[in-house]
């Protein structure tokens, strides 16, 4: 492979790993890294003065991500580690999470903002609890592209029929999840078997390596473009005669288009106004888009301020108080019912009491089950009601307007990652397996 | 037809605007920390695209070591004053004669000085955010910390119990005499630096290009001879041609052999570099953990 200077137009990728603990997360980032060459020479001395403390000569390919003390010393992950690296193709974020159950919510961090998950199976071990619980993770964040990477192929012979085994039996779980898309590949993150060139182990294998899937995988319509939406971050007010009547309502795009002359609908007011310009320090633009940070500028002098959702007239997201959210619990304090949080949607912090716990889901089956809270690392449908109205949408339709976090007010700890949930069908359905939808 | 995707550089570019303004939104006295480099430079870009045509919502501080490039400080006293926008100093010097900082016998780096200072700079304005450069590429500590960095009462960071961050949702609560470190360009790399510093036509100090200098060779690397660092006998002192890939106390700052005279070149260079930027940096090499130590006391 020859190094990488990603030419200025190239796309970025964000991807988290997943797997349980030593199913070779970190070596597999290592070893991208690594053949990739992207690890420079300094980091690979640094790796051999401490490959004698850790990896009996041979230099660990995990430490490249593990940096924090207490991770060296216990050799396991704790927290996210992010790292770069890029082909000719695509730049790429990697978030290294950890495996243990205990740190789930650091995995939940990762996965937030990522096109995709890996997911790492030991092939000697084939599905178990961790998987099931990141692919559930994956399709709760809405994680559009899950790879399966079938690692330790070396310790089983590079057997295809284990390989076509885990595979399916994957497929099998798969199927009661909503991931867009899925692909398996069988690997040796150790030796590098089809991780950047095509495994002379493994000729079975017809998909291509690794770095070429990440490299390829369709991500432009990852962004919803349909919904027009536009939390208002903050509003620039220059103080000076030169601008002072410029009024620009700054923020990112979090879906959909945006174009001078399109009526605008400022929520929760209803007030109605139109685009008169798209500023930026470039200058004017005709249009703005999703992930775009810019400022509109309005016809009218109308109140608006952060927190204000600016969306099209004929297509308006729930407005209201009362939500239906999945949420992931992440604090060791377990969630209060009937407690108040602050919450934080959007550009828009308010207050919110948690109504009601529907169901905590067990993840191993992926059923609810009735429950009396939710503990650390527990993910269950909630209800809530919130002190000041929400312009929102269905996690589903918009990761960026659908998410909310839920802060205890006493310890400013972030508590809970929110998705809210689709709205209920209109008519109920006619037919039902008794099954809940999650 | 017009294509609905951002390039790389437009989405960390639109990411970093992002955190800029909710820093504005969310805090009462944030302060953008400047120090004239590389990647402080871009900040400043960022900050003009999130905030113009109005000022920028906070001051500029620099923790200044003293031990300086003196093109360095040109450069920053200039750029502030371009911008309008107005530049707090703060000084080890200082901070060493109030008893603030105390110095290591032995240690003639001040980088280690810079955390003392820059607390009690905090303190002095009550500040409540800080928003820094450092990217998550430099190092491993760096790696793993959050966009917003929670400090407690004493400055301090705890790696072992962040504050999860989902999405693009920050978290700024804090209480009184606590604050927020906040990376803007955790994501980015060095190389898109370099890019972005080349997309934008941005001005950078003289010392990031070629030029000649008397160098010596030290503990691997080619040191800035300066009234701070004089060659003792027998060590090999040369003129070369040389430009600096990170500037920090200028005793530990290693300067690497190039002819690089514009931005272009500079990202070929990078490009094909086989060291981290802070594989110059001699504080940095110590141990394995020497970044995460420094952070823990609240340095940058
Ligand atoms: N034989 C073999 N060992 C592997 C492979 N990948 C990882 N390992 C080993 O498995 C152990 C755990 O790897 P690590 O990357 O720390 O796992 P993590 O906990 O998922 O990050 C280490 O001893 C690795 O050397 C592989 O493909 N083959
Ligand atoms: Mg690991």
């Amino acid at each position: 492979m020859s190094i990488a200077t990603p030419a200025p137009s190239t796309e970025l990728l964000r991807f988290v790993t997943a797997g349980s603990v030593d199913d070779g997360k970190s070596t597999l980032i290592g070893r991208l890294l690594f053949d990739s060459k992207q690890i420079f020479e300094d980091q690979l001395e640094a790796l051999e003065r401490s490959s004698d403390l850790t990896g009996g000569g041979r230099i660990n390919l995990a430490n490249l991500t593990d940096g924090l003390r207490a991770e060296r010393e216990q050799g396991i992950t704790i927290d996210v580690a992010y790292r770069y690296f890029a082909t000719p193709h695509r730049k790429f974020i990697v978030a290294d999470s950890p495996g243990h159950v205990q740190y789930t919510r650091n995995m939940v961090t990762g996965a937030s903002t990522a096109n995709l998950m890996l997911v790492l199976v030991d092939a000697r071990q084939g599905i178990i609890e961790q998987t099931r619980r990141h692919a559930y993770i994956a399709a709760l964040l809405r994680i559009p592209h899950l790879v399966l990477c079938i690692n330790k192929m070396d310790l089983v012979g590079y057997s295809e029929e284990i390989y076509s085994r885990i595979s399916a039996e994957f497929t099998r779980f798969a199927t009661r999840l909503d991931i867009r898309d899925i692909a398996f590949i069988p690997v040796s993150a150790l030796n590098g078997d089809n991780i950047v060139d095509p495994s002379t182990h493994m000729p079975w294998h017809k998909g291509p390596p690794l770095l070429r899937h990440l490299e390829d995988v369709y991500i432009a319509s990852d962004q919803n473009l349909t919904d027009a939406r536009f939390p208002v971050q903050y509003v620039l007010r220059p103080n000076s005669d030169e601008h002072h009547d410029f009024r620009g309502y700054a923020g990112q795009v979090a879906g959909g288009v945006f174009r001078v002359g399109d009526d605008v609908v400022a929520l929760p007011s209803g007030r109605t106004t139109r685009i008169t310009g798209i500023h930026t320090l470039e200058g004017p633009r005709q249009t703005a888009y999703a992930p775009m940070s810019v400022a509109l500028l309005l016809a009218d002098d109308v109140d608006i301020s952060r927190g204000d959702m600016l969306v099209k007239p004929d297509n308006v997201p729930s407005v209201g108080q009362d939500i239906e959210a999945d949420v992931s619990w992440m604090s060791a304090r377990p969630l209060q019912l009937n407690g108040k949080y602050a919450l934080k949607h959007a550009t828009r912090n308010t207050r919110a009491i948690v109504r009601l716990l529907r169901h905590r889901t067990n993840i191993d089956t992926l059923e609810p089950e009735p429950a009396a809270t939710l503990g650390l690392n527990d993910i269950g449908r909630i209800r809530l009601t919130t002190l000041t109205p929400l312009a929102f949408d269905s996690y589903r339709r918009n990761r960026q307007t659908g998410g909310f976090i839920l802060v205890d007010e006493a310890t400013n700890e972030t508590v809970a990652a929110g998705m809210i949930a689709d709205p209920p069908p209109a008519v109920p359905p006619a037919v039902s397996d008794g099954g809940y939808a999650i | 037809m017009e294509t609905y995707i951002l390039s790389h550089l437009e989405a960390l570019e639109a990411e970093s605007i992002h955190i800029l303004r909710e820093v504005a939104a969310e805090f009462q006295r944030p302060v953008l920390l400047f120090s004239g480099g590389k990647d402080s430079i871009c900040m400043l870009r960022l900050a003009e695209k999130a905030f113009r045509p109005a000022r920028f919502p906070f001051p500029l501080l620099h923790i200044d070591t003293g031990h300086n490039f003196p093109e360095l400080i040109a450069f920053r006293d200039r750029r502030a004053a371009e911008l309008g926008e107005k530049l707090i100093v703060r000084t080890v010097e200082e901070a060493l004669a109030q008893g603030i900082a105390r110095a290591t016998p032995g240690e003639s780096s001040r980088n280690r000085l810079q955390t003392p200072t820059l607390l009690a700079a905090l303190e002095e304005f009550k500040f409540d955010a800080a928003l820094g450069g450092a990217r998550r590429d430099e190092e491993k500590a760096r790696a793993k910390e959050r966009v917003f960095s929670f400090r407690d009462a004493f400055g301090q960071w705890d790696p072992k119990n962040q504050r999860p961050e989902l999405w693009n949702l920050f978290n700024a609560r804090i209480n009184p005499g606590e604050h927020m470190r906040v990376f803007p360009l955790s994501n980015w790399t060095e190389l898109d630096i370099w890019q972005y510093i080349l997309r934008e036509r941005l001005e950078i100090p003289s010392i990031y290009f070629t030029h000649r200098r008397e160098v010596v060779r030290r503990d691997g690397q080619w040191l800035p001879v300066s009234p701070l660092l004089q060659p003792r006998p027998k060590e090999d002192v040369r003129t070369l041609a040389v430009r600096v890939r990170t500037i920090g106390d200028i005793s530990c700052t290693g300067c690497i052999e190039s002819a690089a005279n514009n931005v272009a070149d500079i990202i070929t260079e990078i490009a094909a570099a086989r060291v981290t930027e802070r594989g110059g940096r001699a504080d940095d090499k110590r141990s394995e953990t020497s970044m995460e130590d420094r952070k823990r006391e609240g340095y940058f």
